[in-house]
């Protein structure tokens, strides 16, 4: 005899169990975490870095790196002093929260403030899979093209703030920035923005306040009233 | 992308769900066009992952969500056309998302 069982269960249910514990976690540490999110080579790691060396005076920082096979990026961050996990996703495309639940068994949370997580270069993917972090933080780059809050609306709608980087480079590239701005702001009206270089420099200080003024409502809040990201 | 693992998911799913049954038949999988996940690609996995399993053989039907937005100023729906998101009726900029996004289990038959 052939019954049918009905279920309504979502898929990646088991995932947003985890990613819940793994921010339980990170609340009773009093550790906010930013997961920053983007394509291949947009600057995540560039973004870290000069984001670590202007804030480590302020905050205890430690980075988890997500990469496909290789500590590259983890080993420089490793190598400006602070702690970092490597996470190798083996192949797979993105983050989970059982990899960043690994990760977070591998650092001592008490002496840390801020977490800065760099996930998976890719644009579909990591949106998926909620990690347990407080914040998301998508990075565009010039070379991209204005077009991609259109193609990866899922992702855009996922961010707390997106940071448009390379803007260095602007000139030789023909980057509609009104184009873009409407696309990011289609899905997330009033959303966070900062056009930066990590080359240059430009534009780094807006987004270290923003920073500043996460880990300062973060406490002032004590975790509470966060979605899950 | 991570259709391999998913399939996995999905096949706990089931299997957690079919105790007392001896063969899962069929599932019934709801999919939206902007979770990138590739119908064709979740069959290839399925066919090989289930095998020596309760649901070898099994027919796993997609049904694909297409995306759907709303438009924020007039409340008009309307499908993208791929380049903006700027509403057909009114041409306002702001947009929800209203469907395109799910990815469940919906229901699984059993014997
Ligand atoms: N011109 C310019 N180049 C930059 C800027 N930021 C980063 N880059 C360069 O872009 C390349 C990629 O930067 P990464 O920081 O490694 O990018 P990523 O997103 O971490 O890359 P993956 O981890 O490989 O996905 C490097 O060669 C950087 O030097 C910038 O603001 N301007
Ligand atoms: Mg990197
Ligand atoms: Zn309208």
């Amino acid at each position: 005899m052939v019954r049918t069982v009905s279920l309504g269960e979502q898929i990646l249910g088991a995932n947003d169990e985890i990613a819940l514990a793994n921010r339980t976690a990170l609340n009773r540490a009093g550790v906010l975490a930013i997961n920053l999110m983007a394509s291949p080579g947009a600057g995540k790691t560039s973004l870290i870095l000069s984001t670590v060396a202007a804030l480590r005076a302020e905050y205890r920082i430690a980075g988890v790196d997500g990469d496909l096979a290789t500590s590259i990026d983890a080993d420089r961050v490793a190598a400006m002093g602070v702690p970092a996990v490597q996470i190798n996703t083996g192949g797979a495309c993105h983050l989970d929260a059982a990899m960043m639940r690994c990760a977070l068994e591998q650092l001592d949370l008490a002496v840390l403030d801020l977490l800065i997580v760099e996930n998976v270069g890719n644009l579909v993917c990591p949106s998926g899979f909620r990690l347990g972090v407080h914040r998301n933080v998508l990075i565009a780059s010039v070379p991209e093209g204005a077009d991609k809050p259109y193609k990866y609306p899922v992702m855009y709608l996922g961010a707390d703030a997106v940071v448009l980087n390379k803007v260095d480079v602007l000139d030789a590239f023909d980057f509609d920035m009104a184009y873009f701005r409407h696309g990011v702001e289609a899905l997330n009206p009033g959303l966070a923005f900062f056009p930066v270089s990590c080359k240059t420099g430009v534009g780094m200080e807006a987004w270290r306040d923003w920073v500043r003024q996460q880990v300062t409502a973060f406490r002032q809040a004590e975790g509470a009233g966060y979605e899950l990201r | 992308m991570h259709e391999l693992a998913v399939t996995q998911r999905i096949l706990e799913i089931a299997l957690r769900h079919a105790d007392g049954a001896s063969r899962i038949t069929k599932l019934n999988l709801i999919v939206g066009d902007l979770t990138g996940i590739l119908s064709e690609s979740v069959q290839f996995y399925w066919d090989i992952i289930t095998r020596e399993t309760r649901a070898e053989g099994s027919t796993l039907c997609v049904s694909r969500v297409p995306t759907r937005l709303r438009c924020g100023d007039c409340g008009h729906e309307f499908a993208p056309d791929g380049r903006t998101f700027d509403c057909p009726n009114c041409g306002g900029r702001r947009v929800i998302i209203m469907t395109g996004r799910e990815f469940r289990l919906e229901s699984i038959e059993v014997q």
